[in-house]
């Protein structure tokens, strides 16, 4: 082996917290959207992040990426702090995320495959061009997306085609770390509920570590290991979503157990009702509630 | 450092067993795949039991060999387990680039597309040129629609602001053609035409071709890459749902600007350009610097000005359509915005100096030589 050919390397983080955000506070202005805000995301887990508009979810995503840097704080990615280096200095953890922007943020004039491809190019030159492509074919179809798709541009493609593309994108160096803004946003119900299973099943097969930002309901219920709530400035709560309905902010309540909320969660709960079917209780239970006696559900 | 990707070849009975050792990850995997991808013999199984970390691409990797070779992975991890499991379906293939055709017809394919494009093009700016009057027609008859603010707005990107740039370009313009002309017109004791040469030039020809050039290149371009931009983040479509003409909101306002603007910078450019040549005529030819402005009202025509007075809202209307047009074809991705942006700079300044040659004749067989 020759040692000149080798590349630097990185053992997967064995560590209990790979993202530790400190006293992070932002400002924009007379404005101060974050304020003392601390947060640890465990290793393996998907963190869902969820807060009104404009609560600064994303802006905490850019801070922990280190494309916004923050009036004060710490923030550490796999124990190396990103608030002290440059954003393009290289500090051995981009090529250990993915980042999925709300747009896609795909190269307009690049194939997706070529898509793809740009961050293997710009990490590992060093791999030889048929690897190289044969990787990135494959990321695309493992984000769930069709053969044809490889070798189309971002214009010819669908909104959920472009999120998936996206998500290939992410996925080009087998990250550890996995970072959604508002993946299943503007998806159709069916297109959101196949990107969550998607996601679980990557994060399972992959283990990754998931931040996940998103609005959807159905997501949280479904996919988040826990879930961190931001209002006021901080970070309120974080824990699983039925510990979360139990506390008694007026926004969390609002949030989970508005109207919205409460279909979620009772769409929840006839799945796993009904993958109790045989079970005769169940099978009743699940008839009352998909056809509700006449003149009850309409308050 | 966890060391490197490696493997061996072991003799068996029944066949040798490629072993695989070390990391086989995205980072480690570059200097060794060529040479697992040439491996030749009567391999029964690869095995990966001593592999110390794998991600989708180790996976990937001993997989392919494995296939090439129609052996067996074996001693999978749980990890590498679910990893195979994962990329079982997908066949291996490196084509990524969109489908092209080969040379041998890609090349008439693209001469001919060029060959359509002529008409479609000329067809394209003759129906812009069309639904412009048509727009304009309907403003006419409903003045009260007309966008003033838009207007006035567009006055000053394209007029005011352009003032410091174009004064400067025409004064030193003024400058190198009094300096010149007086070297040349010395050879026959005739310094004094210097005065003719600068007035009549910059009046009739420079101050309004260089003004267009300028123009071209600031607003023009400004006009196809607003416009370009808009369309890409459809604005214009929502302009339109909401019963906006875009012709009327966006294109009138600018063209209209570039027409009304341009003979005003021309006859402005014109002026700087006689003040640069009298600053020369002064300390270089001895001429006072009033009585060369004195003269240029003596020797200059009056014809002469309006020659430039007459061209140049008609270069103002070319490039404000170029810029227009070309925007509003922008379609598909931010290159395209890009390519329409050089297009109506190029063609706006090709077809201002084709039109500049025609009116030149045009005016002097008029009489106005």
């Amino acid at each position: 082996m020759n040692a000149a050919k080798q590349t630097h390397k990185h053992e997967r983080y064995k560590g209990e917290y790979p993202i530790v955000v400190e006293g992070l506070t932002n400002r924009f202005g007379p404005i101060t959207v974050h304020e003392n805000l601390d947060l640890k995301v465990r290793r393996g887990e998907i963190l869902g992040v969820v807060g009104g508009s404009g609560s600064g979810k994303s802006v905490l995503m850019r801070s922990i990426i280190g494309l916004q840097t923050p009036n004060e704080g710490d923030v550490r990615v796999f124990d190396k702090s990103i608030i002290q280096a440059d954003p393009d200095e290289e500090i051995g953890v981009r090529d250990r995320w993915g980042v999925l922007f709300q747009g896609g943020a795909l190269f307009s004039t690049l194939t997706v495959g070529e898509n793809v491809e740009v961050p293997l190019k710009q990490f590992y030159p060093d791999i030889h061009d048929t690897l190289r492509k044969e990787i990135a074919r494959y990321k695309v179809l493992l984000s769930g997306l069709p053969e044809e798709a490889v070798r189309k541009y971002p214009s010819e493609l669908s909104g959920g085609m472009k999120k998936r593309a996206g998500l290939a994108r992410a996925l080009a160096l087998d990250p550890e770390l996995l970072f959604l803004d508002e993946p299943t946003a503007g998806l159709d119900p069916i297109g959101a509920a196949a990107f969550d299973r998607l996601t679980r099943e990557l994060k399972e097969t992959l283990g990754l570590t998931v931040f996940l930002i998103t609005h959807d309901l159905d997501t949280l219920h479904e996919i988040c290991d826990r879930v961190a709530v931001i209002a006021d400035r901080k970070i309120i709560a974080v824990d699983t979503v039925p510990n979360l309905m139990e506390l008694d902010h007026p926004w969390i309540q609002e949030y989970f157990n508005g109207p919205r909320g409460r279909a979620a969660l009772t769409a929840q709960a006839l799945d796993e009702l009904r993958q109790h079917m045989e079970l005769p209780v169940a099978a009743h239970a699940v008839k009352a509630l998909d056809k509700p006696p006449a003149g009850k559900d309409k308050a | 450092m966890t060391g490197l990707a490696q493997y061996e070849l072991q003799e068996g009975d029944g066949g040798s067993v490629l072993k695989l050792t070390g990391p086989y990850l995205v980072s480690t995997i570059g200097p060794i795949d060529q040479d697992l991808r040439v491996i030749e013999g009567d391999i029964v199984s690869v095995d990966i039991s001593g592999v110390s970390e794998i991600d989708t691409v180790g996976a990937w990797l001993a997989r392919e060999v494995a296939s090439r070779l129609g052996a067996e992975v074996s001693g999978a991890g749980d990890r590498a387990q679910r990893l195979l499991g994962a990329l079982e379906d997908i066949e291996a293939e490196d084509e990524l680039s969109a489908p092209r055709l080969p040379v041998w017809s890609r090349v008439p394919e693209a001469l001919g597309e060029k060959v359509f494009q002529l008409r479609t093009g000329t067809y394209g700016v003759l129906s812009f040129l069309g639904a412009l009057l048509i727009a304009a027609w309907s403003l006419i008859r409903n003045p009260r629609r007309f966008r003033m603010v838009a207007l006035v707005r567009q006055a000053e990107l394209v007029g005011v602001s352009a003032l410091p740039i174009i004064g400067l370009m025409s004064f030193l313009i003024g400058i190198v053609i009094a300096q010149q002309g007086a070297v040349q017109l010395a050879q026959f004791g005739a310094e004094t035409l210097t005065i003719n040469l600068v007035g009549r030039i910059t009046l009739r020809e420079l101050g309004v071709l260089m003004t267009a050039i300028m123009v071209a290149g600031r607003s023009g371009s400004a006009f196809a890459a607003q416009l370009g931009t808009m369309k890409l983040t459809e604005e214009v479509d929502a302009m339109r749902t909401i019963g906006i003409a875009p012709m009327e909101a966006l294109v009138i306002p600018r063209i209209m600007a570039a027409v009304l603007m341009m003979p005003l910078l021309g006859f402005y450019a014109s002026c700087m350009a006689i003040i640069g040549g009298a600053v020369i005529g002064d300390l270089i030819l001895g001429i006072p610097f009033w009585t060369f402005l004195s003269r240029i009202q003596e020797v200059v025509p009056t014809y002469d000005l309006w020659v430039g007075l007459i061209k140049a809202p008609v270069f103002g209307l070319i490039i404000g359509l170029a810029g227009c047009y070309h925007g509003l074809q922008v379609r598909g991705n931010s290159e395209e915005v890009g390519i329409r942006t050089t297009m109506s700079v190029v063609s706006a300044i090709f077809a201002v100096i084709v039109l500049d040659a025609f009116f030149a004749v045009f005016f002097t067989e008029l009489g106005w030589g």
